[in-house]
């Protein structure tokens, strides 16, 4: 396989990654005001994902440092065609980010409400805003010659865009869900299962006009119609969809996150793999489009990368594994007395 | 104002307000992970609590420190998308190894530490800790790395009409991102030296835990002290550096007009950038100059009439964010060396402990002054001689970046307010017991 396209494919993987993890902490900080009912159940939420949401993030910074390593032609045009899309989810995850960090140190009733506040506001635009990036850069933006962007952030919030948009925030809050439902015990355990169980129907809706509305307005599915064996791409968040409500019916609630989570990356392969071998389709012309062949890094830029990231990475996830083995006790009142808890 | 200039302003308001946090994250993590080892060998309690609560302190600095570094990595893409597409080659992947060598470790092993006290063994978790530092300091040499390209450009070839990497071990090894880091290093080991004496001192004035604050005082002096040695040495050697790679940056932040040999400093001047000499210029130090960049009293130092005015870098600003750097920076050794000499007997000594209090901020300024140094003496080069500032921004409406400006303006100064607020409470209260 050519470089490129490996990178190409790599690109695809990290985005799928960090929807999967960064996925269910946001769907917690979306559920927050719906599931706990007071203070201490709030804790119980933020700590659920304390030892872990940071090391999330970095999945993000990744995929864009890889875009920007891999592909920089894509990364510039990307960024600066995005402005406003992207500042927004900057100070969304700015904020979420502090939240967890202030408020725990806010003495007053009102100052945790804010900070609440912020949190739910922080977790639920960066579900969005991701969710109507990538719908639209599945759809081609009006990208002119240059790479010059040809429109504003309303631009984006067309109905695919939009489309896009819900289905994140329902995909997270699935996904964010059933963590807890594996998380926690007693009450909030059931509220949990319950919004699950709730949210299924929605999100079955929700995908399955994305799909067919992706047939529609964009040309994703001209690459699996030319191989058909693609399809089994497909199967994957279809099939990660139906398993999730058999494994909510058996109360199976680890392997209904599991099949959430081979939904949420397969949304993302499924987009990403339709695009091959563009990264960013100009709307305006396709010769305006950022592909592998004009925007990719130079074969030696590409080869030292590939040798730090199969380094590297599969170290990162072991040790992310033992972090997750290490805190993967029901997270419980007596988790919110500890000292150092949020 | 157009694109460039708010770009400009935006990218230095969110690198400044970043790097407040940046150096006490490098040094006090060093300073806990040492105090953990300490309680972990010795067993006594009094190093657990001295972890703790400069961990506490640590922890609030952290998070701001980790949001306010996402805006620099995109804002490359946002504001300089010509710049990233014209050397992403070589600075995008050095951008992606520090994510994927050290930013990972260090944000998934400060949730380990923060979570773990009661979780892993008292040997695993110390190792959290010092992971977390040494994730760090590893992040900032290959942001370093990726500075050193802007400043000293190396290791590319001109193909594809963009810079392509062609040697990447000249690119790593480039000795001023080398002599950069040093600098960076010792400055923020100092700072945070700096601040553990500052706290300390405030507890002392008042005989809290004298015993705590005065142990912890020791790690501070000890850090201020050996560093504030340190950075001036790194950076007298950066000096010779900037005066051989950037004959510009030297002259400008000496306000150096005339090519002259056995070129002075003058301990009085005030320069007169839109005049291009010097309004005040007096009590000359004869080869002074020479001597500090070349080591050598008759050497010649290009002056700024001698580079067109195109590649002249802004005076005022790099001539005084120096001589304030180099200025505080003659003051650090001298307290620290005071208080490690009185050690035993700081609570003695209320002035000299009211000074440390007011002395906190100072690190703070004098670091902020060398990256003005580093920045704005670059100029007009985004890439020192290879690339303008000017060419480098993204073709995006001045409007976006007004926006967008204004909002980082009115956040960070939210989110800032906050932060100080809260770390000064926290470091008021003292160690819990």
């Amino acid at each position: 396989m050519e470089l490129g396209t490996i990178w190409f494919l790599l690109w695809g993987v990290l985005w799928a990654v960090y929807f999967v993890l960064d996925g269910f902490d946001l769907g917690v900080g979306m559920l927050s005001p719906v599931i706990a009912k007071n203070d201490t159940e709030k804790r119980i939420l933020l700590n659920s994902v304390g030892p872990f949401w940071d090391g999330n993030e970095v999945w993000l910074i990744t995929a864009g440092g890889v875009t920007f390593a891999a592909f920089p032609g894509t990364y510039a045009v990307m960024f600066s065609a995005l402005y406003s899309a992207l500042m927004l989810l900057l100070f969304a995850l700015i904020f979420r980010g502090i939240s967890f960090e202030f408020r725990s140190k806010m003495e007053s009733e009102a100052g945790r409400k804010l900070w609440d506040n912020i949190h739910f506001l922080g977790s639920f635009l960066p579900a969005l805003l991701l969710g109507v990036a990538f719908a639209n850069i599945f759809k081609g933006i009006p990208i002119a010659k240059d790479g010059i962007y040809q429109g504003t952030l309303f631009t984006l919030l067309n109905p695919y865009g939009l489309c896009g948009g819900v289905l994140f925030v329902c995909a997270f809050l699935m996904h964010g869900a059933l963590y807890l439902s594996c998380k926690t015990e007693g009450a909030l355990r059931d509220r949990a299962v319950k919004v699950a169980e709730k949210i299924w129907p929605a999100l079955l809706l929700v995908a399955v006009l994305f799909l067919l509305y992706s047939a529609v307005a964009t040309t994703l599915f001209k690459n699996y119609l030319d191989n058909p064996v693609l399809f089994i791409i497909v199967l994957l968040p279809v099939g990660g969809l139906l398993m999730q409500r058999v494994f909510i019916g058996q109360r199976r609630m680890f392997a209904a996150w599991v099949a959430s989570a081979v939904t949420i990356a397969g949304v993302a392969l499924f987009g990403v793999i339709g695009l091959f071998p563009v990264l960013l389709p100009s709307s305006i012309d396709p010769a305006f489009s950022m592909t592998i062949a004009n925007s990719s890094s130079s074969p030696l830029t590409l080869k030292i990368m590939l040798t730090v990231a199969l380094t590297f990475v599969p170290i990162v996830i072991l040790y992310q594994a033992w972090v997750y083995k290490t805190f993967n006790h029901k997270v419980t009142e007596k988790d919110v007395e500890y000292d150092e808890a949020y | 104002m157009d694109t460039l200039m708010l770009s400009r302003l935006q990218f230095a308001a969110a690198t400044f307000f970043h790097f407040i946090f940046v150096p006490l994250t490098l040094g006090l993590s060093i300073i806990v992970a040492l105090m953990e080892t300490k309680y972990v060998r010795s067993g006594d309690e009094i190093y657990k609590r001295m972890a703790k609560f400069w961990g506490k302190l640590f922890l609030i600095n952290f998070a701001l420190g980790i949001v306010t570094g996402i805006t620099l990595e995109f804002q490359f893409g946002t504001n300089w998308s010509r710049y990233s597409a014209y050397v992403g080659d070589i600075f995008g992947p050095l951008l992606a190894i520090e994510a994927s060598v050290a930013f990972f470790l260090e944000s998934t092993m400060v949730g380990v530490w923060v979570f773990g006290w009661d979780k892993l063994s008292k040997k695993m978790h110390a190792a959290a800790i010092w992971m977390v530092a040494i994730a760090g300091n590893l992040s900032a040499l290959w942001i370093i790395i990726a500075n050193g390209f802007m400043q000293n450009p190396l290791g590319y070839v001109m193909r594809n009409g963009r810079a392509e990497l062609d040697d990447f071990w000249a690119l790593i090894t480039n000795p001023y991102a080398w002599g950069e880091f040093a600098h960076v290093l010792t400055a923020a080991a100092m700072l945070s030296g700096f601040f553990v004496m500052g706290v300390s001192a405030w507890h002392l004035l008042r005989k809290n835990e004298v015993d705590f604050f005065t142990r912890s005082f020791k790690y501070g002096a000890v850090f201020g002290l050996i560093f504030s040695v340190a950075v001036a040495l790194a950076g007298h050697a950066q000096g010779n550096l900037v005066a051989k790679l950037q004959p510009a940056k030297l002259a400008a932040l000496e306000a150096q007009w005339k090519t002259e040999k056995r070129a002075p400093i003058h301990l009085l001047l005030i320069p007169d950038e839109a005049n291009q000499k010097n309004a005040v210029e007096a009590l000359p130090i004869p080869g002074g100059l020479s001597f500090i960049a070349y080591n050598d009293i008759n050497a010649e130092v290009k002056g700024l009439l001698d580079f067109k005015p195109e590649d002249r870098p802004p005076v005022t600003i790099t001539f005084w964010a120096f001589r304030i750097m180099v200025a505080l920076g003659t003051i650090f050794p001298l307290l620290a060396i005071f208080g490690w000499l009185k050690l035993k007997r700081l609570t003695e000594y209320p002035l000299y402990l009211k000074a440390m209090i007011l002395a906190i901020p100072l690190p703070y300024i004098a670091i902020d002054c060398g990256w003005a140094v580093a920045e704005v003496g670059r100029q007009p080069w985004i890439v020192h001689g290879l690339m303008r500032t000017k060419d480098a921004v993204s073709p995006v409406d001045p409007s976006q970046v007004a926006i967008s400006l204004a909002a980082f303006i009115i956040v960070y100064a939210f989110l800032g307010a906050i932060d100080i607020y809260l770390l000064v409470k926290y470091a008021k209260k003292g160690p819990v017991h």
